[in-house]
């Protein structure tokens, strides 16, 4: 009951999140310099012309209208059409979504498991050279933009070994190279937590328990170390959802990925207020309901957690 | 501090010294077009080699090293002052200012930071003043959660109360005992935020939001070498390397004084 209470003042809360956020983004792209009446008609047309675009975009009204008309639209559960496009921007990120969703969910698929496997190695070996080599990795993986790894990993894949087919939208095999791109600082991140996280529980008591009750190595990483050292390790996975929003920013603009990422960059480029508005509360509503799984996660995982007391 | 610690250290103040000092020793200007020498390989008359516009790579990305750092460094200072007052306000004062201010600075940091960057990099004209803007509004939100959690801890200690209790005031309590105590907390996040910061810079750049042309940055030369990925590609690795090498060393320099 007091889970149910909790979720549902979460949920309160994201929709103010919401609401101040769209605030935030609205007065933003009003503050553009660039007309985007403008932009789409172009210098030459006569002011005739650009004053109806205004009338039609609502660009005429004064800025609290706006945002109020903003706010009611979005409350219909529309978010408007591209003015370059027409195409109603609610469509194209309902078509664009699972392509970003394909692509973080393979990245995450590819850096969970690599990035535990090297953490836990890397607090297994503390102190000895190998330990020491991965806590060094780990800090390039953070180190190397994905915007550079991503070009580095597209010649010698794609255009030496022709492996992959460089850029494009597509099957499985386009989707590969982006995907490994992407998983790479999340790679180092979760390596990085899963060591500090396995180390601490090391040193827990119930540990030498386990080893003095002559049970193996691996069982006593396995059973006793991971399933304590997970709890951090998940909250971490999920919140670094948002860096794979940032991530696929960049890497689908490289890649040519069909996803939410390139089209919020398209948007941005001209001046597409409905697109970037739209990118922008669509990302934010996606972080926002993965946070709210991490917190379910580990109300799950933990019995301990008690999230929702106080 | 360790070895790793003290070669990253030695590498920056080598790579921030070559920045500054490259026009009186180094001859090749990062500006030169030189359209009889484009996409010469790297060897002895360029050591990096020249670009599509026969420019020379090591005199841009050393040009691009001060803009990047420069531009990276000033932006996590203003985060770092703006995120110490915030948190240490919201700290000391708790109650519902500092629910309001952590609602807030929750917000900031929920946000896709590269989202809010790209952001305000379009609102406002192109540059570096823009980009240091950027990305100084966006990164000031984790200092602020640090600075506050630090002072909910040292709020009540005795200290602190003696100086009340000799009848100092509310700014002098904030500003000379609590303040000076979250430096040293502070400056380690500076130098683990840095590395990250010349990242969104580059990134920035890379879209071109960045430092305009004719100035080298890191990002936009990787940008531009794009097209020449397979007949050039030191146009575009020497410039990521430089990111990388930074990065790294920052990061690892930061790591090294979280430790202590």
């Amino acid at each position: 009951m007091d889970f149910v209470l909790y979720l549902g003042k979460k949920f309160l809360l994201t929709v103010i999140l919401l609401l101040g956020i769209a605030l935030i983004t609205f007065s933003l792209t009003k503050a553009l310099p660039g007309d985007p009446a403008l932009a789409l008609v172009g210098e030459r047309a006569s002011p005739a012309t650009i004053a109806a675009i205004r009338k039609q975009i609502g660009a005429d009204k004064p800025f609290l209208v706006q945002y109020v008309d903003y706010v009611k639209m979005i409350s219909r559960g529309e978010l408007g059409r591209s003015y370059f496009t027409r195409r109603e921007v609610l469509d194209e990120l309902k078509q664009k979504f699972p392509n970003t969703m394909r692509l973080a969910l393979l990245a995450m698929a590819l850096a969970l498991p690599a990035g535990l496997a090297l953490g836990f190695l890397a607090a297994m070996q503390r102190g000895r050279p190998l330990g020491e080599a991965l806590n060094s990795i780990s800090i390039v993986g953070i180190s190397v933009p994905v915007f550079f790894s991503g070009l580095l990993i597209m010649l010698f894949a794609s255009l030496e070994l022709k492996l992959f087919p460089p850029a494009g939208t597509g099957g499985t095999e386009f989707l590969i190279l982006p995907a490994i791109t992407l998983s790479l600082p999340s790679i180092a991140t979760l390596s990085k937590v899963s060591r500090t996280s396995a180390l601490e529980v090391m040193g827990l008591p119930f540990i030498k328990t386990a080893r003095a009750k002559g049970i193996s190595e691996f069982r006593v990483m396995a059973v006793h170390i991971f399933r304590n050292a997970i709890i951090p390790i998940v909250t971490v996975a999920g919140l670094d959802f948002g860096s794979y929003l940032n991530g696929a920013v960049l890497t689908e603009t490289i890649f040519g990925w069909d996803g939410i990422g390139r089209y919020s960059v398209e948007g941005v480029m001209r001046r597409d207020y409905p697109v970037v508005l739209g990118t922008v509360l669509a990302g934010t509503v996606i972080f926002i309901v993965i946070n709210m799984l991490v917190d379910i996660a580990y109300h799950v995982l933990d019995p301990r957690v008690r999230v929702y007391g106080r | 501090m360790g070895v790793k610690a003290k070669v990253s250290a030695a590498i920056l103040v080598f790579i921030v010294a070559a920045s500054l000092l490259a026009p009186l020793f180094y001859h090749y200007s990062p500006h030169r077009i030189d359209l009889d020498h484009i996409k010469t390989s790297p060897g002895f008359s360029h050591l990096f080699g020249t670009d599509q516009e026969g420019r020379d790579v090591l005199a841009r990305v050393l040009e691009g090293a001060k803009i990047s750092i420069g531009v990276s460094l000033l932006a996590a200072i203003s985060a770092m002052v703006i995120g110490l007052a915030v948190g240490v306000v919201s700290g000391y004062a708790g109650g519902k200012v500092d629910t309001a201010l952590m609602a807030f600075v929750d917000l900031i940091l929920a946000f896709p930071s590269l989202l809010l960057a790209i952001g305000i990099s379009v609102v406002l004209p192109p540059g570096m003043f823009t980009v240091m803007i950027a990305i100084a509004a966006v990164g000031w939100a984790s200092f602020a959660r640090l600075a506050r959690g630090y002072v909910l801890g040292i709020r009540d200690a005795q200290y602190v109360e003696a100086a009340r209790a000799i009848g100092c005031g509310r700014y002098r309590v904030l500003f000379a005992h609590i303040l000076p105590q979250c430096m040293p907390l502070a400056l380690t996040m500076l130098t683990l935020k840095i590395g990250g910061f010349i990242i969104t810079e580059a990134s920035l750049s890379f879209l071109g939001l960045g430092a305009q042309p004719p100035v080298a940055t890191w990002g936009g030369m990787i940008s531009s070498g794009r097209a020449y990925l397979e007949t050039a590609p030191w146009i575009s690795v020497f410039p990521g390397i430089a990111i990388a090498l930074t990065t790294f060393c920052f990061n690892a320099l930061g790591d090294a004084l979280a430790k202590n």
